[in-house]
């Protein structure tokens, strides 16, 4: 998608649990090429949200609409292994894009991630048994081809395709630098660093969309700074959109373009990060009525 | 010195078979964490139909193992589609009655086409005896224990190595996280199930093959229970060394003590096991921290 362009349209969402309203009528649009944060009191409703987003929650009504260019999900399928798929890229007009829409509220997780939107989740969510390495390829498991007999026999194309996605694995591993624990089971890693295998597991997904929940969550000054430079720098060197939740207010000043805040599951600002600072909804949202006025 | 050559080499190949046809319930367990109480009757449907293809049909061996192959991917399938998924979220006391069900179910079946009178199927495995070490020794459970190591180890490799296999292992692990790198549980779990009925189904060939086609069968794969606890339940390597264990023991009190005693064996060694190490010998103690 080229910068600028609506890449997630969320319009009026609505996920109820029983009696309880999660989310109300939530619009938000997240610009392609944009780090985009949503901030909140706990209990706002931002990891509803996501998981709305990202097929794990059936929103009550409303819709979630990805866009995307056909092209660039059919390249990241094919790789080098599968020459078919790029001769096919490079007939297509570059400046008549294929950009084509899908409604992510009725697909399930693994569809939506296979359309190129990837996330972390509050409280980590990896293979713990598996290794660094085994965890990261799993990430390139929507871009592999072959089938359950090829995978068996291993050799020859099904080779050559593992080869090429673990290079690019190795990208990502030098990226977050984590080349000192590639064949360490995630489970004996400490916090900062499974937060930060999480992170790459979902670059390595090649994602058109990253959704981060909280990935600073429980770290120290030092190490928010450095999982901040590393989300900065992803954004710059892969070029993915970020929806980025995230309490530290000082980070989401610093690196998001835009933010919208949620209370009680209603939206409540949202512009640029001095736009909604200045907001006296949200300043009465974090302080208390008293000071708003 | 000669008994003990034959028996060892019969408890080697009865225990490569048990092995095989307890790493297809453990494929299950560790995928989808439903205990397979069919786990013998897959053996029985593996077996029979085979046998049909290759004696009642008289098609060629590698058809007839084609069409056992296929059969055992349908029943494994079908198993998991209508019988298992609708049970997602309930008890697993719940899901175990299910399978038991199942397993009176698909017996019911076998008896009502074959009888319970046992089969006779030609020879597949080259018959005769060889001498080791003074010892006289059935060719077919040399090649009993060739099979069953070579698809071990391949369906061992495939687990731990090929993408399917870590996509397993990681559903295993955490199906949310799974799901969010655009893995489908479903065909995860459509596979293991699939892959244990290709395993029973090898296994229920070959020891029809070194016995007879029968009932019985289940009786033998009802050993699938001893092995995979003392494994641990979810470790492949404690399968292999739990089936082999089981396999031999009951060889050897067969041979040197009662037969009868051979019966109830592996369950003693069972209670022995568990009594000193009760996750099972290589019961993994799962990383976890908090």
């Amino acid at each position: 998608m080229p910068p600028g362009q609506p890449l997630l349209q969320v319009d009026d969402l609505t996920l109820r649990f029983g009696g309880v309203t999660a989310l109300a009528d939530v619009n938000m649009t997240v610009e392609s090429g944009t780090i985009h944060a949503i901030i909140g009191p706990n209990g706002a409703g931002k990891s509803s949200l996501l998981n709305c987003i990202s097929g794990l929650y059936r929103p009550t009504s409303g819709s979630v609409v990805l866009r995307y260019v056909a092209d660039d999900v059919a390249r990241g399928g094919g790789l080098a292994a599968d020459p078919g798929a790029a001769s096919g890229t490079a007939v297509a007009d570059v400046a008549d894009l294929d950009v084509r829409e899908r409604a992510l509220t009725s697909l399930p997780p693994n569809r939506v991630a296979r359309l190129g939107v990837a996330r972390s989740f509050q409280n980590i969510e990896l293979f713990d048994q598996l290794t660094v390495l085994e965890n990261m390829m799993l990430g390139r498991h929507v871009h592999m081809k072959h089938n359950v007999l090829t995978s068996m026999l291993w050799f020859g194309p099904a080779r050559r395709q593992e080869i090429a996605h673990r290079e690019i694995v190795e990208e990502v591993i030098d990226l977050l630098k984590l080349q000192a624990h590639r064949q360490k089971p995630v489970g004996m890693l400490s916090y900062g660093i499974q937060k930060r295998v999480e992170l790459g597991r979902a670059l390595a997904m090649q994602p058109s969309l990253l959704l981060l929940d909280e990935p600073m969550a429980g770290m120290n000054a030092e190490e928010k700074e450095d999982l901040a430079r590393y989300v900065l720098d992803v954004h710059e060197l892969a070029g993915v959109s970020i929806v980025l939740i995230e309490h530290d207010m000082n980070v989401v000043m610093d690196i998001s373009n835009r933010v919208t805040v949620l209370d009680f599951g209603r939206v409540i600002g949202d512009g640029t990060p001095r736009e909604v600072m200045d907001n006296p909804r949200v300043i009465e949202a974090y302080l208390g009525a008293g000071v708003a006025s | 010195m000669s008994t003990f050559v034959t028996l060892l080499i019969i408890g080697l190949s009865e225990g490569a078979i048990l092995a095989l046809a307890a790493l297809g319930f453990v494929l299950i367990y560790k995928a989808t964490g439903v205990i397979n109480f069919a786990q013998g009757e897959f053996l029985l449907i593996g077996a029979y139909s085979f046998y049909t293809a290759f004696v009642v049909m008289q098609l060629p061996i590698v058809l007839a193992l084609l069409v056992g192959v296929l059969v055992a991917v349908i029943v494994g399938v079908v198993v998991e589609r209508f019988i298992l998924r609708p049970m997602v979220g309930q008890s697993h006391i719940s899901i175990i009655m299910v399978t038991i069900g199942l397993a009176s179910v698909l017996s019911a079946i076998v008896q009502m086409f074959f009888g319970t009178n046992p089969r006779s199927m030609p020879p597949i495995l080259p018959r005769g005896s060889v001498s080791i070490l003074g010892g006289s020794v059935p060719v077919n459970r040399l090649w009993a224990i060739v099979i069953c190591a070579v698809v071990l180890v391949l369906l061992t490799w495939f687990f731990q190595k090929s993408r399917h296999g870590v996509a397993m292992r990681a559903v295993a692990d955490d199906q949310q996280a799974a799901m969010t790198v655009g893995i489908s549980v479903r065909r995860v779990f459509a596979l293991s199930w699939a892959l244990a009925a290709v395993s029973a189904l090898i296994a229920g060939v070959t020891l029809a093959d070194v016995t007879t086609v029968e009932m019985n069968i289940v009786n033998f794969g009802l050993l699938v229970f001893p092995v995979v606890i003392m494994g641990g339940l979810d470790s492949v390597p404690g399968t292999i060394v739990g089936g082999l264990t089981i396999g031999l023991v009951t060889q050897f009190v067969s041979g040197y003590m009662d037969p009868g005693l051979a019966e109830i064996v592996p369950y003693i060694v069972l209670v022995l096991v568990l009594l000193v190490r009760p996750y099972g010998v290589f019961g993994e103690k799962r990383i976890e921290r908090v």
